[in-house]
């Protein structure tokens, strides 16, 4: 094997923005894991299945679309949660379908299954555009910055609303922010991993990272090069073997957890 | 004195309840106020009145002299430790991460050290919070609750489950914070004894204010004592 794939600039391409995607789904999906939502990055996923067929029906930019459809819903939802004390997973289990039903129907109005669709559902990370990895880096930067702004009062309140509502701090704006993040973040990911397997981006190294027993900051600094790691390792095992590299990129951050329980049971995790 | 908390005809509705009913009292700054009552009493509903999380009440609350309705200072002069701290078994936060979540002024990072240090839970600081006993992680909530210097202490029970040494250092430490720091407390509790021997003035509710004054008042009066625990001790049998 040589490094002569490292020269072609689509693989540039590929690795950078599947490098911030990782990030940014680490980061957010730390969140959302803490906060019990971890099928909410799936259901946001699948929500923007929805936006992409009518962004594709309507010959707009099917990302555009998604972006729309899958923040809007996701606030939606949340709001009907909060109003009719809905639980979390129904309302997770309502979102998701409401958006793969209204894709299918939108679909068949335009002529059943493309190309197009099955890019969206499985991921096109090597297909990635000099624009779409210029949005993707821009993204990731913003919604770092906001979490960094503010940093204690999301840890806080996913921590304990009770307590931040008490120390000041706006925890419905909060959860509404997160809500917000967390839908540009599935979209902004869909062209790494598909709608069909966005949530492993959120919740598996997460899942792996909180069992090495450290602090917030650790924990989020290993997720995210857990999540690196699969996300470069995966893209170029997948080139070099011509397989799927939604596929592997998952399989090997599930690998990483697997190693990670492995060490746990062996005892070789100290609690510091 | 300073009035530090001024409650004025405080009464909570619920559908088929008055969870509080026209209830008054003043805490002077420096105080020490145990706030005494049976299950179901109205003293949850009181503190989350207080701390803003009931805002479906009529009277008024006032810190400092200012209504908490129309003045959200007062968050800045009160610092909470609630009953049993609720959070996931496995977050991933340190002792110092949980106490550094209280700091408003994040470059206050000193602050953190300082206060693990006086609750004696320094040598933890590095520990996971689902790590911790009972009666450390109870001091770890009130290093969080003191770390911005507040005015107002407020416990909710906080007590229970705890062990006896444990339980002894809290005291201790709710005597140092009231005497030398000057710290006003308002601290409910089932520990007749405990209120006894601490606070200088106590509250005795019961969706009413039965008793408000000074606590060797309350408790050199057999009578109201026994007044008290009789309503306890009935509404305990209702309970079971």
């Amino acid at each position: 094997m040589s490094f002569e794939i490292l020269t072609y600039s689509f693989m540039h391409r590929a690795l950078i923005s599947g490098i911030a995607i990782a990030i940014l789904c680490s980061v957010v999906g730390l969140f959302l894991v803490l906060r019990r939502y971890s099928l909410f990055g799936d259901a946001i996923a699948h929500s923007s299945f929805g936006g992409i067929a009518l962004g594709l029906l309507a010959g707009v930019y099917p990302l555009w679309t998604a972006y729309g459809v899958s923040i809007v819903s996701a606030l939606i939802i949340t709001k009907i949660k909060d109003r009719y004390n809905i639980s979390g997973d129904a309302s997770i289990a309502v979102l998701l379908s409401s958006g793969i039903a209204a894709g299918l129907v939108i679909i068949s109005f335009s002529g059943g299954f493309t190309i197009d669709i099955f890019s969206f559902l499985f991921g096109s990370i090597l297909l990635v555009s000099v624009n779409d990895t210029i949005l993707i880096l821009a993204l990731t930067g913003a919604i770092l910055i906001v979490i960094l702004l503010l940093y204690r009062q999301l840890l806080y309140s996913t921590f304990n609303e009770e307590q931040a509502k008490v120390s000041g701090i706006p925890v419905e704006k909060i959860n509404y922010l997160i809500i917000f993040m967390a839908g540009i973040t599935v979209v902004t990911s869909i062209q790494l991993v598909g709608v069909l397997l966005i949530s492993a981006l959120f919740v598996i190294p997460n899942v792996t990272a909180i069992m090495y027993g450290r602090g917030f900051k650790q924990t989020a600094i290993i997720s995210m090069s857990f999540s690196v790691f699969s996300v470069v390792v995966g893209i170029l095992i997948s080139y070099i073997f011509d397989i799927t590299p939604a596929g592997t990129i998952v399989l090997l951050s599930i690998g990483l957890l697997g190693m990670t329980m492995g060490i746990k049971s062996a005892g070789l995790l100290s609690k510091n | 004195m300073l009035n530090a908390v001024e409650i004025t005809n405080l009464t909570v509705k619920y559908p088929d309840v008055k969870a509080l009913d026209d209830v008054s009292f003043v805490v002077k700054e420096g105080d020490f106020l145990g706030i005494i009552g049976p299950n179901g009493a109205g003293k949850s509903t009181l503190f989350d009145s207080m701390l803003g999380l009931n805002t479906k009440y009529t009277g008024t609350i006032k810190f400092f002299g200012q209504d908490i309705k129309k003045s959200k200072k007062y968050h800045d002069e009160i610092g909470y430790v609630p009953q049993k701290p609720v959070f996931e078994k496995n977050f991933p936060a340190t002792v110092s991460d949980v106490v550094r979540m209280g700091l408003k002024n994040e470059s206050d990072e000193n602050k953190i050290d300082e206060i693990l240090q006086q609750l004696w839970i320094h040598e933890l600081r590095k520990r996971r919070i689902g790590e911790l006993s009972g009666g450390q992680l109870q001091r770890v909530f009130i290093a969080k609750a003191l770390v911005n210097n507040p005015k107002i202490l407020i416990l909710d029970e906080p007590v229970t489950g705890i062990d006896q040494q444990s339980i002894e250092l809290f005291y201790s430490i709710l005597r140092e914070l009231n005497s030398k720091q000057k710290i006003t407390i308002i601290w409910s509790s089932h520990d007749l004894d405990a209120v006894n021997k601490l606070a200088n003035h106590v509250a005795c509710l019961n969706r009413t204010l039965f008793f408000h004054g000074e606590s060797e008042k309350f408790f050199s009066d057999d009578a109201l004592v026994k007044q008290y625990s009789e309503a306890s001790m009935q509404e305990h049998m209702h309970h079971h």
